[in-house]
Order: C-alpha cells, then structure tokens, then sequence
C-alpha cells in the first residue's frame, strides 16, 4: 500500500504516469510530491511507486 | 497618519478585530496591490481589497469588458462593454471606497513591462487565465524576490497558493514548464461558474490582507484545492522547492523573464 493525498491505496508496481492516468489526472497539469521531494514531470514515465510511499498529487488549472 | 470621521466608520469592524485594529487599517491604507487580470478571479479580490481599504490597488489586464464575462466577473458592469476592464474595474472601485488610488495597467503583463510594474507594490495577485501568464508572473515575482499569490479557476474547482521568497515552492518548482494546448482546459470550452471563481479571488485577498498585516497563516508551501461541485477542499503540503527548478532551484538557468520568451509560450507537443 502506498499513501496517496492521505488514503491507503493499492498502488505499488505501477509508474507514477500510469497511476495519474488511470485516476483521470493530465499528468501536464499535476505536481506530484514522493516522499518529501518534488518529483519532476520527466520522471513520471520511469518512477514506480513502492509500498510505504507517501505521493501528493495536486492538479492544476490555468482559467481565471 | 490620522483617520477622518468617514474612515473611521468605514473600518470601524477592522479595528474591533485584534489581528487588524487602528495600527493594521494604517498599514493597510499605506500598502499597495497589484491584482493581474480583471477578470472573474480578479473581480472579487479586487473588490475585498478595495473594500479593506488597501491604499493602493494597481490592477493590470489588456482586454476589454464582453457581455460574456458577465456571467462571472462582478466587478464589471452591463452598460460598461467595449470599455477597458482596468477602467471599468477602476469606476467599481471609486464607487466602492474613495480612500483607494488605482493604477490602470491597459497593456496586461508581458516580459517586457513585468519586471518594472511590480517593482512598486509589496504584493501580487495572479488572476489571470492562461498558463503562460502565469509562468511569466511566478518568474518574474521569483527573480524579484516579490511574494505573490497564485490561482486558477475552470468548471468548479480551483487552487490557491501563496509564494514568498525562500518560504516554500514556486509554481515552476511544481509544474516545472507551460502545459502544452491539448492538456489545458480553458474557461471558454470547458465553462466556469462565477461563485468558484470568487471563493478563489476572496482567498487571494485574504492571503494579501494578512501579508501585509503579518498575522495568521499563508499558503505558502501549502495548496489548497477547492472544488464547489463535491465541496471538497484540500490542503496539499509541499514545502520544499525543486532544487532543480530553473527559477528557485540551486542552479538557475533563468535570471530574466526578458531574455527568455520562448519561457512563456506554450510548447508544442
Ligand atoms: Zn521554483
């Protein structure tokens, strides 16, 4: 299990890009914090997500 | 500086407040305020922070005032179309409270004004509608060392944060570049309601109104996520920034909004 945006979620083996996608997030539009640190956009393709990490995912909008 | 009669009835709730009192209206009466764009997000922190008596309110958008903003942008008025919405937003505001100095911006932002226009207020509000500005104004208020406040609005839901410099990320830290066309929903296509729109701007000016006071809380290494269909609201904590992020990080690559452009255009895929 992996704590995302404060819940337990089955998560583990997939890349961050795959868990954005599945979970209608546009990963172009998303900062994703992993344990603690900023994850880059560019990383998204290859980071997979282990048990016991902690993922923040905050998606973004540009309208106003 | 002394309060008049009139300002004393005006704010008369401020100074029972112990956070803002007769020393906090001053200090707001002597700050100043740039809000980028006068539109929908913008219309409601405009209109909180000329009603807080924010002495100088400058206010910076290059488009004109359409029935269709209407829906949403309450600052602007029905027989005001075709006019600037500087100039419109800046009409609201004397109506509102003679105590406040606007300053029209007609032109908007770009990389080549930025940098002299912020220069002068102690706070910047981001209400503008398109990535790109946003990336120009976090640049921009990041290499000047300005605080300023991010939000985005479409639909029902939006964010919120706040940067001060070396107090957490800035919004390149979290996106790192402009989000390209077909990943950016805009409000013309994907639609927005004008209530969402003014929960974020009224943040925003919350957010200056305690900056310039120093009391309580900001959102800085903080995003708050709003969304008014589910009424679900989020506090993401990210507090620390990239240090590879080309603005804040250790090693910059950007030192000037002017001498990269290509920065805020939108990439292609
Ligand atoms: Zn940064």
């Amino acid at each position: 299990m992996a704590n995302i945006n404060g819940s337990e979620i089955n998560a583990s083996g997939k890349t961050v890009y795959e868990y954005l996608i599945e979970n209608n997030y546009t990963p172009a539009r998303v900062a994703v914090e992993l344990n603690g640190e900023i994850l880059s956009k560019t990383k998204f393709n290859d980071t997979i997500i282990n048990e016991n990490d902690t993922l923040e995912i905050v998606g973004f909008v540009g309208g106003g | 500086m002394s309060l008049n009669k009139e300002q004393e009835m005006r704010y008369s709730r401020h100074f029972v407040l112990k956070e803002i009192g007769l020393s906090g209206q001053k200090k707001l009466l002597s700050s100043s305020v740039l809000v980028i764009g006068a539109g929908a997000i913008g219309s409601a922190a405009i209109i909180y922070l000329a009603s807080a008596g924010i002495g100088t309110l400058g206010i910076a958008d290059f488009d004109k005032v359409d029935l269709s903003n209407l829906q949403r942008q309450v600052i602007h008025r029905n027989n005001r179309t075709g006019m600037y919405k500087t100039e419109s937003a800046a009409l609201s505001v004397s109506e509102l409270n003679p105590d406040v100095n606007v300053i029209v911006h007609n032109s908007g932002v770009n990389p080549d004004n930025i940098d002299e226009m912020i220069k002068k207020y102690d706070f910047i509000l981001d209400c503008t509608d398109r990535f790109e500005t946003k990336f120009l104004i976090n640049d921009a208020c990041v290499i000047a060392k300005k605080p300023y406040c991010h939000a985005g609005v479409v639909r029902f839901t939006g964010q919120v944060m706040t940067y001060v410099p070396q107090k957490g990320p800035c919004l390149r830290c979290l996106l790192g570049y402009i989000p390209a066309a077909e990943d950016t929903q805009y409000c013309s296509e994907v639609g927005v309601i004008g209530a969402a729109t003014g929960v974020i701007g009224s943040i925003q000016a919350l957010e200056a109104i305690k900056y310039i006071l120093g009391i309580g809380q900001l959102l800085c290494g903080k995003i708050l996520s709003f969304d008014g269909l589910n009424i679900n609201i989020r506090i993401s904590n990210i507090s620390v920034n990239d240090p590879e992020c080309k603005v804040c990080g250790i090693r910059p690559s950007i030192f000037s909004v002017r001498e990269n452009t290509n920065e805020y255009k939108i990439p292609v895929k």
